[in-house]
């Protein structure tokens, strides 16, 4: 028993232990969501962060040594949002001619969203920064941090909070817009791109192709919209 | 070998936007410079090879990458413990909020230019 304690301790202080733990979690938790008929509330996601979270907490092992070794997962949120010029890219003919309507949506989503989460917590008088950090809550968390940073927010905690929106969006959306009667697949993927950004993107992904792409358009969209107009929105409220 | 070089542009468009945008005070995160950058750059059909090969491996498992993140929720327990009920409340309404708020209007604009799909449930 000593033995393995030691060999944990050795382990956890290691990176090797935060990189191969995310893998082999998300490995299964998409192996059991497949299982499932990747029913929304099987998420990868949210079992992944689960698990890892209740073993970090139940062996002690401190948040810092884990993302020694899951940092290396995490740098690759920068290159992905680059990555979304290529669903743009890809649609490109189809965005210049809806290119008016899906920024419109896009505007009214984005602000709808980020305004209905600095009301609510407003009105449940949460602390400044708090109401702060969920303003981006939204946007693809690599980008949400940075628009946190700009408008005296916390950055750790909007990715939290983008984390949680994400995968709010990706558990209920399918049942609001069966709710609504939207039938559309892009009407659908380009709201949980827009209110959902990745994990919400991920899940349209797996559920339509159409679905996807324009999540991915949305997700794309938002990230340069909101990180456009939420610091002066920001600004001017002081 | 493809996808390596790929994911090697993406990273070079990633560093020139955080470089511009840090150079010229811009209100974007780099990463989203870069991907502004890249846009004009998958015209040219050595660039567009590899970074959509890139692209659609980091794209397919866009979920794993939020992982290190989430599981960051355990730092900040003592928030949760205290909003915990608020927290909730916000996340849930405003994420539905947007959901719907997005989804009608665009179904309502698209209206009058129907998209040509197999549209159903």
């Amino acid at each position: 028993m000593a033995d393995f304690v030691q060999l944990w301790v050795f382990l956890s202080a290691t990176p090797l232990f935060g990189l191969t733990a995310t893998l082999l979690t998300y490995a299964a938790a998409q192996a059991v969501y497949d299982h499932f008929e990747r029913a929304p509330w099987a998420n990868p996601v949210l079992w992944s962060v689960v698990v890892l979270g209740s073993v970090l907490v139940a062996t002690h092992t401190p948040y810092p040594s884990y993302f020694a070794g899951a940092q290396f997962v995490h740098v690759l949120l920068g290159p992905a949002v680059v990555a979304l010029a290529w669903p743009l890219w890809l649609r490109r003919v189809e965005l210049r001619k809806r290119g008016v309507a899906l920024t419109v949506a896009a505007l009214a989503g984005g602000t709808a969203a980020a305004g209905s989460a600095v009301a609510i917590a407003w009105a449940l008088d949460m602390p400044g920064d708090v109401v702060r950090s969920l303003a981006p809550k939204s946007v693809t968390a690599a980008v949400a941090m940075g628009i946190a940073e700009r408008i005296g927010g916390v950055p750790a905690l909007s990715a939290v909070f983008a984390v949680l929106t994400g995968l709010v969006g990706a558990l209920s959306g399918k049942y609001l817009f069966n709710l609504l009667k939207i039938d559309s697949w892009a009407v659908r993927g380009f709201a949980l791109g827009t209110a959902a950004h990745g994990i919400g993107a991920a899940r349209a992904l797996q559920v339509h192709p159409d679905a996807g792409a324009y999540a991915g358009i949305a997700l794309g969209m938002q990230a340069v919209l909101s990180s456009l107009l939420m610091p002066v929105l920001f600004g001017w409220w002081g | 070998m493809t996808a390596l070089r790929g994911l090697a542009y993406l990273l070079l468009l990633q560093a020139a936007g955080e470089g511009l945008a840090h150079f010229f005070l811009l209100p974007f995160p780099g990463p989203v410079v870069g991907l502004v950058l890249m846009l004009p750059a998958l015209g040219l059909a050595w660039v567009r090879e590899p970074v959509a090969a890139a692209a659609e491996l980091l794209l397919a498992h866009l979920s794993l990458l939020f992982i290190p993140v989430g599981v960051g929720v355990i730092t900040h327990m003592a928030l949760v413990s205290q909003y915990g009920v608020q927290l909730v409340l916000v996340i849930v309404l405003s994420t539905w909020i947007g959901l719907a708020v997005t989804a009608l209007v665009l179904r309502a604009l698209l209206r009058a230019d129907p998209v040509k799909e197999d549209a159903h449930g």
